[in-house]
């Protein structure tokens, strides 16, 4: 029998100082996420100064923490993984410089890792990947279609060519006077409300799995203002769910036209708008009488976390790809 | 005691190792080049040549600030990784210390200083007495003018130290006359020997509790504090 694989993960992209503990790519031992949504909240954003500021105070409670729930030494670590981008730049330094201290001192290899490819890996920890297989990625910061035809390649043949979807349910969030962070808000009151508006699909040209979500953006502002205008009212829950549809129609249509395409074995749903009930729902439905399996996540493993790094970090360590001690943050990575 | 002290808060990269009390290595350079990139090279480098492994060290020392932002945080996030991992206390000094060391021999008033753009600096006033640096007014983030105003005030003579010396050379000059001493290029970087040695006769804290010395607010909070000046807090 081969030896089990540990490898320990940091992610400071964003918001959240993560660390994790992983088994063989596909077990989570511990799994430790400090959120900063409280610090952030009174500014209705991610404001990257503090996030960084926020991630030097935490990095080593995290790993004391991460340590301390998986009841393993150093000698059973075989590698660490550190998220190199892309991400806010002074918040991915901390984790980068944090990973190759502890390289360093702990005589370990060090392994980068794309945070997408982190995201497609965390459905990897619930389980296993059946080739060729197609991931939708949607957060804050993404909106992207990657198809796999083996593990640690990854193709990109979709993505947002303005907003993430993230970043536009933050935004009409924002003129329906939700509070930070907006977009489990809007599913909450979407839930409640009826497509009384028929917003814009953005399907692009014949053929395309790109993705756009400001036209959809500006169609809610100018509605709104019409409305307000004639001196009517719309129900914010009607408003909510007349854009989350919108939203969810392009990104559940284009996902399963894709796989159709590439004749795929497996979708799987990845980044924080995963854990949308609407977005759940509707892909759920699309899926659920062909013979693609379609796999979400639980939510704790759909916002960014550790174990995904880790997880992804195990393929890149079976691979023999080792980083340097010069591992630099890229804030704008490509994934490939 | 073998110490590894590390500064990055400011343009120079500095690391050197204190082995068995002594200064075994002491690697500054000075380019505006990134320190993420070339801070954990260099304390490899300068480990193995002087044949320490990072098991074998006491104690790590680092510059808190003040100075760039993310060049104290790659500083603060590898010294206290570092430190937590290998289980060694972490000390971190103030960066405006390490450069009044430069005025060692200097017996009137020291003004170490770092320049914080629009006419701000982070600066300190120190004196040194019996081998050791007092501190005569407290580091702070405030207007050049302002820091020279209370330096004129003294009749002293004043040593300034600061890599950025020459952004503030003439306001100098102007204020403080021939009080002023402005000396020549290498005493205005900051060296890590001095961080090593400084960080070696200070009592640790506890590694988590180890936080940067920005001396200054990140700028959103600063505009949400004005902006809600005088409001009760809900
Ligand atoms: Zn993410």
């Amino acid at each position: 029998m081969t030896k089990d694989i540990y490898i320990l993960g940091i992610e400071t992209s964003c918001d959240e100082t993560a660390a994790a503990i992983v088994r063989n790519g596909t077990e989570t031992v511990a799994n430790v996420v400090a959120s900063q949504i409280a610090s952030h909240q009174r500014f209705g954003g991610v404001v990257p100064e503090i996030a960084s500021r926020h991630h030097v105070e935490q990095i080593t409670l995290v790993l004391e923490e991460v340590f301390h729930e998986a009841q393993l030494d150093w000698d059973e670590i075989d590698a660490i993984a550190v998220t190199k981008g892309p991400g806010l730049v002074g918040a991915l330094l901390v984790g980068v410089n944090a990973a190759k201290a502890l390289a360093f001192a702990r005589q370990k290899p060090l392994i980068g890792v794309h945070h997408i490819a982190g995201h497609i890996y965390a459905n990897r920890l619930e389980k296993e990947f059946q080739f060729p297989l197609l991931a939708l990625i949607v957060s804050g910061g993404h909106t992207e279609l990657v198809l796999m035809t083996e593990h640690g390649k990854y193709e990109l043949i979709g993505e947002t060519r303005d907003d993430a979807a993230g970043e536009a349910y933050d935004k009409v969030a924002r003129m329906l006077k939700l509070p930070y962070p907006g977009g489990p808000e809007i599913d909450r009151l979407a839930a409640r409300g009826e497509e009384i508006i028929s917003f814009p699909r953005a399907w692009l040209e014949d053929g395309s799995y790109d993705f756009s979500f400001s036209g959809l953006k500006s169609a809610v502002i100018n509605k709104m203002h019409n409305v307000q205008q004639r001196g009517e009212t719309l129900k914010p829950e009607d408003i909510a769910a007349s854009f989350q549809a919108s939203v969810v129609e392009v990104l559940t249509e284009k996902t399963y036209r894709a796989a159709r395409e590439h004749q795929v074995q497996q979708v799987i749903v990845a980044g924080g708008v995963a854990a949308n009930r609407g977005l759940r729902k509707k892909l759920d439905e699309r899926f659920a009488g062909t013979d693609i399996p379609l796999l979400i996540p639980p939510l704790e493993l759909c916002t960014d976390n550790a174990a995904m790094i880790a997880a992804a970090g195990t393929i890149s360590y079976g691979q023999g790809k080792r980083a340097g001690l010069d591992l630099n943050a890229n804030a704008s990575l490509l994934l490939n | 005691m073998n110490i590894l002290a590390i500064d990055t808060s400011n343009q120079a990269l500095g690391v050197a190792v204190m082995k068995n009390g002594e200064i075994a290595g002491d690697l500054t350079t000075n380019l505006k080049k990134n320190h993420s990139v070339r801070l954990m090279p260099a304390i490899d480098q300068l480990m193995r040549e002087v044949s320490l492994t990072p098991e074998e060290l006491d104690r790590i020392v680092v510059a808190k600030g003040p100075g760039s932002y993310t060049g104290v945080r790659i500083g603060l996030s590898t010294a206290k990784t570092m430190a937590w991992a290998l289980n060694i206390p972490v000390v971190g000094v103030s960066s405006l210390e390490v450069l009044g060391f430069q005025g060692r021999f200097f017996h009137a008033l020291v003004c170490p200083f770092f320049d914080a753009r629009r006419g701000l600096v982070y600066g300190g006033v120190y004196e040194w007495k019996k081998g050791r640096l007092h501190s005569v007014y407290s580091e702070k983030n405030m207007p050049m003018e302002d820091l020279l105003s209370l330096l004129a005030e003294e009749n002293s003579e004043v040593l300034f130290l600061s890599p950025d010396i020459s952004l503030h050379q003439e306001s100098i000059a102007e204020k403080l006359r021939e009080r002023a001493v402005v000396p020549e290029a290498p005493y205005h970087l900051p060296k890590a020997s001095h961080l090593a040695l400084a960080g070696s006769m200070v009592e640790p804290v506890p590694t988590h509790t180890l936080t940067p010395n920005y001396l200054r607010m990140a700028e959103a909070e600063a505009k949400w504090l004005e902006r809600h000046k005088g409001k009760s807090h809900g």
